[in-house]
């Protein structure tokens, strides 16, 4: 086996020098009837030409959105990565490292650390952000349980435009922690009244901008609400790159921050694993969740960086704990933080204008269809569409024509009716003009 | 002026119906450096050997119980900005909040100073 | 030829005592500066092509103002990571024996195969039948969890091995409310040797936590468990192995007494590779157990992530598994995605778990094959054995030479009187090259210093490590504390104040104010 060093001769030698003659010696503690005296009921080894192949053959069997005129987003986002940034994530020494708990020799981890908690600070436009979490949806679970400690209420509103996985995952997390949760209906043309929702029972309010739809959300009188009423606004995105263009929530008064970083640096991977981050105000940070890395000096007087705040975490408080989290996102938030410090702040708003740009040449020449309605007053790089029939039919129509035309609302909602001819459609800086004609042609087509 | 001490090594000292309540020399060498106190409301009421606040070293954080029950008066706020003042004066300037005594006859189950000594030493 | 260039060839006074240098790097250790200290906002190393004239569609909520966000060219990012990875550690430069974190060997094949682009670049939401190859990965995943744990259900989706902990112990509170006893059934057990996660969990999921004491002998005991249930007990949490190091020898006995009280037995799957392939966690009495695919499935724990924590479940538990799951229907495979008529607890994250970690871990099941697992495991096993063998009569074992799992547990018993800690001990590991045990954990015992070698070292790297371990010993017995106290001296940094960085905490550069000049 090509993974493992010992040989037969090293085993007896082993053996011997702890004084057993045979290895299931070793697992006397193991009842003995259920100690298993031959090999599991699975395929034997294979060399890595045979893993290769098996694995090629199903990877084959997969539409790749590089190959097809592609428009999917709703939480997961195609972008162009540059090369340097998946060379520089395999780099031994970032790819098999673990968690920086001896500083001396994890600078490097946590030096990353300290930059990514400061870029992801900036981008939100707010105070302090951590090492980050799984994703934006568990992060967006992590946020309303923080909000709960800070005002010592047990009450979330949810917005209906915020990505139907995330409101699963909070209402999944508050079930369980036995609090309260109030999901507005699905709101894909940004008309809801959320204020008439937030009085001072509520802990929180979760907000998505740019909405599950596409829509642009001005936050600042929902803050404005919440604060009046001593609860806190959570401002969630999904695509980060609209930071780059779009008014930060740090600026329209939002109390904590999450999104999925996934967009920036990471590739789709069939929706894991992917990177959230989590930003909030200095006063708050001693309620958050997750690894924090802090600046600090050597016994040499030198800059150096060390996980910090530790007492928040449950290796040290256990059952009063912040969160149970652990491991973390950490190389792929690697991704990110090399990713945006290649595009740095004029990359990234180029990139950003360039995606707004795609988008709105796919809304007119969306609109022209026959059968089609943008719904979207106002959107980044993504918006909704209304068509003539099952949303869910005409994609795989297209599928097959081999166009991935959107996401239709139905897979995300499947309980509601009147989103069945709902499409949200995804334009992103890799689609081409004959990408977005051959969208127009196959949409054609199939309604 | 009297003091008394718990077994989880909070100190009380006692004037007039308040008690000036922190946690006991012994106490913050245990713990090591002292990076951060969480306090609790003033006008909050605890009751006996319930949690009032939380005091925090690098790698521990610990409960610090009530000695007895009552209103909490005053906090220290300071140790927010300067938390190295319970490692340096821990019965002094170290002092963590003042309750309001609801009952007295409480102090007679917590030990004198002589009492603490020995317990310490037994440790 | 005679050398007229006049060019040494022996090293000369090279011995003496090192100077300082103009840049304080010292030869292959650079030091490097912060990204917004070397960057700027008008560079970029990513090419695009400014849009256009076009109409903007943002409302009023275009962004103004300076973000803060340094850009550098393609070369100076290469340069900038590139240093800083060189002042890590890695399992690729050396052996790293954390305890309970299953530092083995991240083939590479595992990653060029979570690169094709049939896996790297597929969307969550595409339709299902253009990502048929995906969800296999999914399948082929649980089908090899379950055979090797003998269950009969997985949830996939649980992101790393806590989030899995949540997942399965949201399936026990599930089952316990379709029972009718969720108002009664509060209490989760939890032992003293317990990873911090479990209690976490537990309280995360409104549970309230009783400790189980640990026994003399580093195990839990059936009479403690018994003593401790009761019809407000929901569930165990327990680690097997333990986090000691040691098998649960009553677990039969502790999951009967659990089941019969009518309470559940999670498991906390994080030291499996013990036991993968010896014995089956389903066999053993367990309803619930997550499994760290970043510790005994090989994927690269990444500087801290991410992981991966799909979680076995038993019969009794598996209908109440989280969405999505995969159903095989003729040829076709599906994801269901809505709870709607399924008994679904609900939805753990967005998407589907953590794909990328899938095929690597599928890769790593199919290298190794049924065989191969079996044999890891016995080296793991084999190699700790050896250790413990090979230290025993330096360092102190808490419970006794006897043989332990995959890892070996020593106390600081050892160290009492000589002036040297535990965390000296690790930190002289450093500049030997190595990377420190597992220490202060687990907290059952003081001073604990916890080693796991896995399968990954050949002898001769196991017999150089048992070799610097006992030569660091020595120094302790010969009181030479000098090469512990300032500990370590040859790493990219000294020892780091902790203190300074939790009283004050700097978590984010800022610019520095300009210096002003004293005003007349």
């Amino acid at each position: 086996m090509r993974y493992l060093p010992l040989t037969e001769e090293d085993r007896s030698l082993m053996l011997a020098r702890i004084g057993v003659s045979k290895v299931d010696d070793l697992f006397v503690d193991i009842p003995a009837d259920k100690l298993l005296s031959k090999n599991v009921d699975l395929p034997r080894a294979k060399s890595e030409m045979e893993v290769e192949r098996i694995l090629s053959r199903m990877a084959a069997k997969n539409a790749t959105a590089s190959t097809v005129p592609f428009f999917v987003g709703a939480g997961s986002y195609k972008h162009h990565v540059p090369a340097s940034v998946d060379h520089l994530i395999q780099r031994s020494e970032f790819l098999t490292s673990y968690t920086p708990y001896q500083p001396e020799i994890a600078q490097g981890t946590l030096q990353y650390l300290f930059e990514f908690q400061t870029q992801v600070a900036a981008l939100t436009g707010m105070d302090v952000a951590n090492a980050s979490m799984y994703d934006g949806s568990t992060g967006c679970g992590e946020a309303v349980l923080m909000a709960h400690r800070v005002t010592k209420r047990r009450k979330a509103v949810l917005s209906g435009g915020l990505h139907p996985h995330y409101a699963d995952v909070v209402r999944t997390l508050s079930k369980m922690a036995e609090d309260d949760v109030v999901t507005l209906p699905a709101d894909a043309g940004a008309t809801e009244d959320l204020l008439a929702s937030i009085d001072s029972s509520v802990s929180c309010v979760v907000v998505q901008n740019p909405d599950v739809f596409g829509n642009l959300r001005d936050l600042s009188p929902i803050a404005e609400k919440c604060h009046a009423n001593g609860a806190l606004l959570i401002a969630v995105f999904t695509e980060a790159v609209s930071l780059g263009l779009v008014k930060p929530p740090g600026e329209m008064g939002a109390d904590i921050v999450v999104g999925e970083g996934q967009s920036i640096g990471n590739p789709l991977t069939f929706g894991g694993p992917y990177v959230g981050l989590f930003a909030t105000r200095q006063k708050y940070v001693r309620q958050m969740p997750g690894r924090l890395c802090g600046e600090t000096v050597d016994a040499e007087g030198r800059r150096g960086f060390v996980l910090t705040l530790s007492t928040r975490e449950q290796h040290i408080r256990r059952d009063k704990a912040t969160s149970n989290i652990c491991t973390n996102a950490g190389l792929c938030s690697l991704a990110f933080t090399i990713h945006m410090t290649l595009l740095g702040e004029a990359g990234l708003r180029r990139l950003a204008r360039v995606n707004h740009a795609n988008a709105c040449k796919l809304a007119d020449a969306l609109a022209g269809v026959k059968g089609v309605e943008v719904l979207n007053k106002s959107f980044f790089n993504e918006f909704t569409i209304r068509v003539a029939g099952d949303a869910a039919q005409v994609v795989e129509k297209m599928a097959s024509a081999g166009v991935l035309g959107g996401v239709p609302a139905s897979r995300l909602l499947p309980a509601d009716a009147a989103l069945r001819d709902l499409l949200i459609v995804a334009n992103t800086e890799v689609n081409t003009d004959e990408d977005r004609a051959a969208f127009v042609d196959a949409l054609r087509a199939a309604l | 002026m009297s003091v008394r001490y718990t077994k989880d090594h909070e100190y009380i000292r006692i004037e007039g119906d308040t008690g000036v309540v922190g946690i006991t020399d012994y106490a913050q060498g245990q713990l090591g450096d002292v990076v951060f106190v969480e306090l609790p409301e003033v006008g909050k009421r605890v009751g006996k050997g319930e949690q009032a606040a939380v005091v925090e070293s690098v790698k521990a954080a610990s409960e610090v119980y009530a000695p007895v029950s009552g209103e909490v008066v005053e906090v220290n706020s300071a140790l927010e900005g300067a938390p190295a003042t319970v490692n340096e004066d821990a019965t002094g300037n170290g002092w963590f909040l003042k309750v309001k005594l609801a009952n007295a006859g409480e102090l007679d189950s917590l030990m004198d100073e002589a009492a603490y000594k020995a317990y310490c030493d037994s440790l | 030829m005679l050398n007229n260039q006049g060019r040494p060839t022996n090293p000369g006074e090279a011995g003496a005592q090192a100077p300082k240098t103009f840049t304080s790097n010292r030869a292959l250790q650079m030091e490097e500066a912060l990204i917004f200290e070397i960057g700027r906002p008008d560079t970029s190393g990513v090419d695009i092509d400014e849009p256009e004239a076009f109409t903007q569609r943002l409302g009023a909520l275009e962004r103004k103002g300076e973000i803060g966000l340094p850009g550098l060219s393609e070369p100076e990012t290469l340069r900038h990571y590139v240093r800083l990875s060189q002042k890590n550690y890695s399992i690729d430069a050396g052996l790293y024996p954390l305890g309970s974190c299953t530092m083995k060997h991240n083939p590479r094949l595992n990653e060029r195969m979570a690169r094709l682009p049939g896996f790297a670049d597929v969307h969550p939401l595409q339709p299902q039948s253009t990502v048929q190859g995906a969800i296999e990965v999914i399948e082929g995943v649980a089908h090899w969890l379950m055979e090797l744990t003998g269950t009969k259900a997985v949830a996939m989706s649980p992101k790393a091995g806590a989030h899995g902990e949540a997942c399965g112990m949201m399936a026990i509170k599930a089952a316990i409310a379709a029972r009718g006893e969720a108002a009664t059934r509060r209490v989760v057990l939890v032992p003293d040797s317990a990873h911090g996660t479990n209690p976490a969990t537990a309280a995360l999921i409104g549970f309230s936590v009783k400790a189980i004491p640990v026994g003399p002998e580093g195990k839990v005991h059936v009479e403690d468990v018994r003593a401790l249930l009761g019809p407000d007990v929901a569930a165990i949490m327990l680690t097997n192995p333990n986090t000691c190091g040691l098998f649960e020898t009553q677990i039969s006995e502790i999951a009967k007494a659990v089941h019969d009280a009518g309470a559940y037995f999670y498991c906390d799957g994080a030291n499996f590779n013990a036991i993968v392939g010896k014995a089956r966690p389903g066999d053993l009495g367990v309803d619930a157990m997550h499994i760290n695919l970043h510790k005994t499935f090989s994927t690269p724990h990444g500087g801290g992530g991410p992981g991966a924590g799909p979680v076995v479940l038993s019969d009794r538990l598996a209908p109440f598994a989280p969405v999505p799951f995969v159903v095989r229907e003729g040829t076709n495979l599906r994801l269901v995605e809505d709870e709607a008529g399924t008994q679904a607890f609900g939805r753990m994250t967005a998407f589907h778990g953590q794909m990328g970690m899938f095929i690597r871990a599928l890769s790593y099941m199919l290298s190794h094959g049924s065989d191969g697992l079996r044999q890891a495991s016995e080296d793991a096993v084999l190699s700790a054995n050896y250790i413990r063998a090979s230290l025993a009569d330096l360092m102190s074992l808490p419970f006794g030479n006897r043989p332990c799992m995959h890892e070996v547990l020593f106390d600081d018993e050892w160290l009492k009187g000589t002036g040297v800690t535990t965390l000296d001990f690790a930190k002289a590991m450093i500049d030997e090259g190595y990377h420190p045990m597992t220490v202060y954990f687990p907290l059952v015992v003081h001073g604990a210093m916890l080693i796991e070698p896995t399968e990954s070292e050949s002898l001769a790297s196991v017999d150089l490590f048992i070799a610097t371990l006992r030569d660091l010993a020595f120094s302790v017995q010969r009181g030479d504390t000098e090469r512990f106290s300032g500990a370590p001296y040859f790493a990219p940094r000294r020892r780091l104040d902790e203190t300074k960085a939790a009283r004050n905490p700097v978590l984010r550069w800022t610019k520095p104010a300009p210096i002003l000049k004293a005003a007349e």
